[in-house]
């Protein structure tokens, strides 16, 4: 109730409230209707959201942070995903990484805050009473099922049977991810092959039961290479309210300004939130990512000890005579790379602390980069935002 | 074999005092990679001038005998690479046969010793051998001993197991001296070093440091650059193998607390020319990128550009949007002064070596 309440008074005007709210960064008329239409529209949905499931508290998945859930069968590989792509674990170090005995809870902070919940592969948790089933999966977000595709993976199927058709009952709207993972080294042919006969033998079983078209999703993945950020990525973007427009924003940015694949990357997790429409590749999206490890080792080495204030005082000396606030463009980092191979740009630029957009431009466009930092810049503040209004109250 | 070229050449050439004919056939001096079978020389090799990754180098093989390279380093300089397989068949070789064509005419000998190797006293003695004949044919080379794989130490221990294999070896090679009565100690400069990060790069960017002619040139210039411009620090790479080849560093930018930036910086961008390579699909040795610029706000800015054929230059800059403008304008125009690099004007470096 909390949320819609606090929400509700920034666009309810109300008159003890209004002269703060123009104190400190009053909003404009466009964007109280864009909030006004936001917290409308997530209203009915929550409202459809408890007709369907009724046990469900009616605003929890508005209030808590999303959470994933990583399971599956012991030595799949769970705790190696979450160490390699949110603790940044070079990934043959985790050859090292013990057996998981209880459930590690971690919290992220990055753009949305959620949690990831590795779980110990030999618990059943439907067999066990002990757990508290709705703290589990009340406010979950995404329930990541990780099969090991170079091993005999028929139990672990049929385990992940049980776990959909027990969760199906109580908690429709919780979504399921299925990573095949360990497959490099496995051949092309090979890894379909896998993904096909995974994919009958799941759904089959839930046709059985009943259950037409349940949110079960299936990825390729490994950890040896991009594909695990790729998974990532996508479980993300089901959990992002409204998507599409975020989407949208980057196609219009990537058409008005000529870009070839723009992506908006959580900057720690290297996970993609959003991209334009053009067809993702996975090539495009290793540069970028690898660019942004870049720019982060190199801030690290130059940008992160203190100047003396001696120094700062020559910088603003004549013949600059000017603040060092004033002498930048921009507070926020941009950065660039022209690669030799038809000129192409790859352009940087920070959201926010935790966001970044990276994009690839056409050939021989960094002529025009001034004018395309212009666009950027305006698609930015739209990105903001919009994560103003859609964040969760 | 190169041994008896270059004598002939200076004979014939110094009395006509031809300096033009001796600029383009300098005197080459080898280089020598030596070690244990296994040490990983030629992984270190591939990594620092074929462009290989690290994870790459467990498709390389032994090496057979001795892999000779001509390294084309900065234009004009080639290094005359010599990587000899360390099994023993072959160091016995070495030793006895080959021992005039190997040893004579060296300038330097890089020695890798693997620090997992576990028969740490034949290790010394053939080391010992290897010294031996090396004081014998060329007593002026300079010995770089790498203590190589240390990323299989744990990290607090490295330092203290580092130490206490130089101390060995040191105390090896003064015995030795001794013993043969050599008048003055053979100069040793050790490194730990490991191809799974930057510690590779800082002990070849110091190698190769001693072979660039003309470095005291190139350092002057790039510090009244760095001047003018109001630089921070200053890097120039070399293009294909991205070791710092000069630096220039501002008073302010020595406060820096981290030590190694040069030879991250190094890895930094050799790693991302590798990544730029896979989404091209261009050859990994070609030239990846032209410029770089990274503007972090009010903290810093940076760019690299490609500056001479053979060089990339780094610039790190006070934040200012005029300031690092005029600064890549500048150094544009500097480019001219600093074409010597490409080799025309070798002349006055022949002549500092010799």
């Amino acid at each position: 109730m909390t949320s819609r309440l606090r929400g509700r008074h920034v666009f309810g005007a109300q008159n003890d409230e209004r002269s703060v709210q123009a104190e400190e960064n009053a909003p404009t008329p466009a964007q109280l209707n864009l909030t006004r239409l936001f917290e409308q529209n997530q209203e009915r949905q929550q409202k459809n959201m408890a007709a369907k499931a009724t046990e469900q508290p009616s605003d929890g998945q508005a209030k808590g942070k999303p959470r994933l859930l990583l399971m599956g069968q012991r030595r799949s590989g769970k705790s190696s995903i979450s160490s390699v792509v949110f603790h940044k674990l070079p990934p043959s170090e985790t050859l090292f990484l013990e057996s998981t005995a209880r459930i590690q809870k971690d919290q992220l902070p990055s753009f949305m805050d959620f949690q990831v919940w590795d779980f110990p592969g030999q618990i059943d948790i439907f067999e066990n009473p002990t757990f508290d089933m709705d703290a589990m999966f009340g406010e979950i977000g995404a329930l990541i099922w990780v099969i090991d595709a170079q091993d005999d993976y028929m139990e672990a199927v049929a385990r992940l049977n049980i776990t959909i058709l027990n969760l199906q009952q109580t908690y429709p709207n919780i979504k399921i991810e299925v990573f095949i993972h360990k497959v490099d080294g496995l051949s092309d042919d090979y890894k379909l092959d896998i993904q096909r006969d995974i994919t009958i033998r799941i759904q089959d079983e839930l046709s059985d039961h009943g259950f037409e078209n349940a949110p079960v999703t299936f990825h390729l993945t490994s950890i040896y290479n991009h594909s695990i950020f790729e998974a990532f990525s996508k479980v993300i973007q089901k959990l992002i309210p409204r998507l599409g427009i975020l989407e949208a924003m980057l196609t219009n940015l990537c058409r008005t300004c000529r870009f070839e694949k723009a992506y908006l990357f959580d900057v720690t997790s290297k996970i993609y939130i959003a991209t334009d429409s053009a067809p993702a590749d996975m090539t495009s999206y290793e540069i970028c990512s690898d660019y942004i490890d870049v720019i982060i080792d190199v801030t690290e080495v130059y940008g992160s000890w203190p100047r003396s204030d001696n120094y700062r005082g020559a910088l603003e000396a004549s013949p600059w005579s000017q603040k060092i606030e004033d002498q930048v463009a921009s507070n926020w980092a941009e950065s660039c790379i022209v690669l030799s191979d038809g000129n192409k740009p790859i352009i940087l630029r920070e959201v926010d602390k935790y966001l970044a957009l990276v994009a690839i431009m056409k050939e021989d466009s960094y002529d025009k980069m001034p004018l395309v930092n212009m666009n950027v810049e305006v698609i930015v503040q739209g990105l903001k935002e919009f994560f103003d209004i859609t964040k969760p109250k | 074999m190169a041994d008896t070229e270059s004598t002939t050449a200076s004979m014939s050439h110094a009395p006509v005092s031809d300096v033009r004919n001796e600029v383009k056939k300098p005197k080459k001096k080898k280089v020598l990679l030596m070690g244990k079978s296994g040490s990983g020389k030629s992984s270190m090799r591939s990594i620092i001038f074929s462009n290989y990754i690290a994870r790459d180098t467990r498709r390389l093989g032994a090496t057979i005998d001795i892999d000779l390279s001509h390294v084309k380093f900065l234009g004009n300089l080639t290094l005359n690479l010599w990587d000899c397989g360390g099994q023993e068949a072959f160091t016995e070789n070495y030793l006895t046969q080959q021992r005039v064509h190997v040893f004579s005419n060296v300038g330097v000998l890089i020695y890798v010793f693997d620090i997992e190797s576990r028969d740490v006293d034949r290790d010394m003695a053939t080391y010992v051998s290897i010294i031996s004949a090396l004081t014998q044919y060329s007593p002026t080379a300079k010995v770089y001993v790498l203590i190589h794989k240390m990323d299989l130490i744990t990290m607090h221990a490295r330092e203290a197991v580092f130490v206490d294999r130089v101390r060995l070896v040191q105390q090896k090679t003064s015995e030795y001296t001794q013993a043969a009565g050599i008048a003055g100690e053979v100069d040793l400069i050790p490194f730990a070093t490991s191809i799974w990060d930057q510690s590779l790069y800082k002990a070849w960017a110091s190698i190769i440091h001693d072979l660039v002619p003309n470095l005291s040139v190139i350092e002057s210039q790039l510090g009244s650059l760095g001047t003018i411009i109001e630089a921070e620090e200053m890097l120039l790479f070399e293009r294909t193998s991205f070791l710092v080849v000069s630096s220039w560093t501002s008073e302010e930018g020595q406060h820096n607390p981290t030590g190694d930036r040069q030879e991250r910086m190094s890895n930094i961008l050799k790693h991302f020319k590798q990544s730029i390579s896979r989404f091209t699909g261009t050859p990994r040795n070609a030239e990846q990128f032209t410029l770089m610029e990274h503007k972090a706000g009010t903290r810093f800015s940076m760019f690299v550009c490609k500056f001479t054929t053979n060089t990339y230059l780094m610039v790190v800059l006070p934040p200012g949007e005029a300031r690092f403008n005029s600064a890549r304008f500048n150094c544009e125009i500097a480019r001219e002064s600093f074409k010597f690099l490409d080799g025309a004007a070798s002349g006055p470096a022949q002549g500092q070596r010799t």
